[in-house]
């Protein structure tokens, strides 16, 4: 049968961030796929190498709009390992409090997106509606709906005001039964099982063998959440379970975000109530040299951060490994074999985020010859010589 | 105002490019499509093909790949053509200034008819920025008009 190459993007209604997908297919089956990038790609670790430590925060924080709790949390979570310290127990809460917020507002975005790509657009406004609510929440708790700038180098910038508590538990108790609408909407609808059951499985497999993380593993059962296997903020004093769930297609996948978002609410209102009174900043003030790593439980996997100090008050290196870049290869187990039609929903199910994961390649083509510094200067002391010879003089 | 702009005008069909911007800008202009903010009573449509749009909303730091997709798409459009720059990255790359990636603030590359300023904008400054921009064009006399 010919092979037929159907190129999508980079600027596509599918997705609201541009990437080049190429589908190569024969008839209707899809039978090898291909993605470029790089069209967001802002070199976001270069920029950290020439900002103060507590600058950095917020340039990470831009990173990705959707996980803009997490980056500033595990890059934090790594200074403060430098420094071998903890944030104060009361800094601990308000960061879980707002990566959890966050992670309930990437859930309910991605929820609606998947359910526009299936032709739902009922979910879509249902969900982006319920997600204005928390987006609420988060004005009243930080002051900002996406970008929250909650997060400094020893603690929080902004602490929670006592008055504030009753409103944002009340606000936040408003919506479960909404919610508990929308799951049994999703759970129980024939048309959305025969679309989503059985399509694109991730076998537990080959999940480990592409290293996949976050709701993707987990959908794929795998029992791995960094909140839970190593904790950190202030999880380890919650009560909270992991959800797994086992088929690994897209269902799995529907499932397992949406049990989290009831576990997140769960979260939030514990710390709420338990919040513990003290200081929310631990006063760091120099950073010694040495290395550090954070790693933390972003809405869509592991979200992993290194710095290396020279002593200075910048960074001298700062990696940043963003939970799609793990994700992303999972396609090739997942899309190969499918129809084009299934392709659309199967992209979007491991809720992937690129502008995390944009990296740029370099490419050095054959037969052009790269010159080092030293390459230059000894070409110039031959050209010196030459004239010299030239001209007759020694 | 000819018959021309009272046609354009009554119902703009937006299309939407993301320049390399961290999401927020994009999930912000989505976010006034959805009840809460509701940008069709405007008559405003989100249009998939730069060929059916009317309006193109730019939002992100233009990163060297985008800069030449950039300029084509401008060209497909169809005129008459509006431009609008959505957050702080679009107006004057933000954040992003010193990256070796972003070389160009958006109204270098092509024209920008109205700037919406913030990190990320509210969904409320969007509709006002888009309805001052038609009033721009209402008052406009029509030689100027492209």
């Amino acid at each position: 049968m010919p092979r037929t190459i159907i190129p999508i993007g980079p600027y596509h209604p599918l997705q609201e961030e541009p990437e080049f997908f190429i589908l190569t297919v024969e008839g209707e089956t899809v039978v090898d796929i291909d993605l470029r990038m790089g069209y967001n790609h802002r070199g976001i670790e270069k920029l950290c190498e020439r900002q103060a430590y507590d600058q950095v925060t917020f340039v990470v924080e831009r990173v990705c709009g959707i996980c803009s709790t997490s980056h500033p949390f595990a890059y934090t979570q790594a200074v403060e390992d430098i420094l071998s310290v903890e944030a104060p127990p009361r800094a601990r809460y308000i960061r879980t409090i707002t990566a959890e917020g966050e992670r309930i507002h990437s859930h309910l975005l991605w929820l609606g997106l998947a359910g526009h790509f299936l032709g739902y657009n009922t979910i879509f406004m249902w969900c982006w509606k319920l997600r204005e609510e928390i987006l609420d929440v988060m004005e009243i708790l930080s002051g900002n709906r996406n970008n929250y700038a909650m997060f400094k180098v020893g603690g929080v910038w902004r602490d929670i005001k006592a008055e504030d508590i009753p409103t944002v538990l009340k606000k936040i108790d408003s919506i479960i039964p909404t919610l508990e609408k929308l799951k049994k909407a999703v759970m129980d609808d024939p048309v959305l099982h025969a679309r989503t059951k059985g399509i694109g499985i991730l076998s537990k497999e080959a999940a480990i063998n592409y290293c996949a993380l976050g709701p993707t593993a987990r959908a794929s059962g795998i029992a791995r959440d960094i909140r839970k296997n190593c904790p950190y903020g202030a999880y380890a004093e919650i009560d909270w379970e992991m959800i797994v769930a086992q088929n690994g297609d897209v269902f799995d996948k529907v499932v397992v975000r949406i049990n989290e978002l009831f576990e997140s609410i769960k979260i939030i209102k514990a710390c709420l109530t338990r919040l513990p009174q003290g200081e929310i900043d631990c006063g760091i003030e120099d950073i010694p040299p040495g290395e550090g790593i954070g790693h933390i439980e972003a809405p869509r996997g592991e979200c992993f951060h290194y710095v290396r100090s020279d002593g200075t008050n910048r960074p001298v290196r700062h990696k940043i490994r963003a939970p799609t870049f793990m994700n992303l290869p999972t396609f090739k187990e997942t899309v190969i074999g499918g129809s084009i039609p299934d392709a659309a929903i199967i992209l979007a199910a491991i809720d992937p985020c690129y502008c995390c994961t944009e990296r740029m390649a370099v490419l050095n083509r054959k037969g052009e010859k790269l010159f080092t510094g030293e390459d230059l200067i000894k070409l110039s002391q031959e050209k010196t010589e030459k004239i010299k010879s030239k001209m007759g003089r020694k | 105002m000819g018959i021309l702009d009272k046609a354009f005008l009554k119902s703009l069909w937006v299309f939407h490019l993301a320049t390399g911007s961290c999401n927020n800008c994009d999930i912000e202009f989505l976010d006034c499509l959805t009840p809460r903010h509701d940008i069709e009573r405007f008559g405003m449509l989100l249009v998939g093909s730069i060929k059916h749009a009317d309006v193109l909303l730019v939002t992100g730091a233009v990163n060297r790949q985008c800069i030449p997709r950039i300029k084509r798409l401008y060209e497909q459009m169809p005129k008459p053509r509006l431009v609008v720059a959505i957050g702080e990255c679009a107006l004057s790359r933000g954040v992003f200034m010193h990256s070796y990636n972003c070389p160009l603030p958006l109204d270098h590359v092509i024209p920008v008819d109205v700037y919406i300023p913030g990190c990320p904008p509210r969904p409320e400054a969007i509709i006002s920025g888009i309805m001052q921009l038609i009033e721009k064009r209402k008052g406009q006399p029509d030689e100027a008009k492209a």
